[in-house]
């Protein structure tokens, strides 16, 4: 096959795959008025599960910071013990707050956030909050993966979760 | 040549990695009695689930910045005006932490049907609301028939919901 025709094949895909990443902005009829999608997050700052589960048991400088970046209502439901409610970071609200949290940490800090409100490729939390920090400086920021929700991802897998505020 | 089928591949890869939310039916709850609850929805109307009694209700927990559930309400607004005469109710339960946002999307959506503010207490009672959307099919008797997470295969809903009207 030609290199031409296989430069068609990978601009068609490309265009596809981009096409398909923009899901979560689906709801907004103005593109720039749609949150970040969680797709912007480097694939390399993302943590699994398990490894931030083993990471909470941990203390000093390798225990990270956690804060939950979605809705307060679920927060209340169930949440990483010891992580802060930064709000919704698609949201004002959200964004002050989480800039008053994190503004007492180093800016090498570990800090995790994660929501979980909805599949991953459709959360309009973690994009923003992302940026937020590293616009705010910090340097090591990690997303925790959840793909479908917090519900199923980390509750239901056994991992410790808090209740209340 | 090697170097553009990498990209080729990766490209595949980007564009059919699943992302998620697919419709996980699940056995919690399902098979016994819906949890009561009564609740005042945005237009001041006392919501009392078990007066829905012998009516086929539709039960779902959304939020403003949930994506899936914008695209699944307007459904439900079609759903209900369409089957409500056969016995169909819709009931949404907004877990939104503000009414503000929740009363915008009503209207931009022309939402008829009763919209509710939810909280952490009624999110626990239905098994815990960790993730978006959750919609539960409550029969005639008041029982949980289905309970469906993430995003909905909205055809096989609605036969589940012509289904359970036509009993």
């Amino acid at each position: 096959m030609s290199v031409r025709i296989w430069s068609k094949i990978i601009v068609f895909v490309v265009v596809i795959g981009m096409l398909a990443g923009v899901g979560a902005q689906a709801q907004f009829s103005n593109v720039d008025d749609a949150p970040l999608s969680a797709m912007t997050v480097p694939q390399g700052q993302l943590i699994q599960p398990a490894e931030l589960a083993g990471m909470l048991k941990t203390s000093g400088t390798e225990r990270p910071v956690v804060f939950q970046v979605g809705s307060f209502v679920m927060f209340q439901q169930a949440h990483i013990p010891n992580a802060g409610f930064a709000g919704p970071g698609s949201q004002a609200n959200g964004a002050i707050l989480l800039k008053k949290l994190a503004a007492p940490l180093q800016k090498s800090q570990l800090i995790v956030i994660y929501c979980g409100c909805c599949p991953w490729g459709r959360c309009p939390n973690i994009g923003p909050a992302y940026k937020e920090l590293r616009d705010l400086g910090f340097t090591n920021v990690k997303a925790l993966y959840l793909p479908n929700n917090f519900g199923d991802d980390w509750a239901v897998k056994g991992y410790p979760v808090e209740r209340g505020e | 040549m090697r170097m553009i089928r990498v990209l080729v591949l990766l490209g595949c890869a980007i564009t059919f990695m699943p992302r998620g939310g697919m419709t996980q039916p699940t056995s919690n709850l399902v098979e016994r009695p819906a949890p009561q609850f009564v609740r005042g929805d945005l237009d001041g109307r006392q919501i009392d689930l078990k007066e829905f009694r012998g009516k086929v209700v539709l039960l779902n927990f959304w939020a403003t910045w949930c994506a899936p559930c914008q695209i699944e309400l307007p459904r439900f607004e079609s759903w209900q005006k369409r089957y409500g005469a056969k016995g169909l109710q819709v009931v949404a339960v907004s877990m939104d932490d503000g009414e503000a946002p929740v009363r915008r999307t009503v209207r931009r959506l022309h939402l008829a049907f009763p919209v509710v503010m939810g909280d952490a207490k009624l999110g626990e009672a239905y098994g815990g609301v960790l993730g978006l959307p959750i919609t539960f099919l409550i029969d005639r008797n008041g029982v949980v028939v289905t309970k469906l997470k993430g995003e909905t295969d909205l055809e096989q809903l609605e036969s589940r919901v012509k289904a359970l009207v036509a009993r």
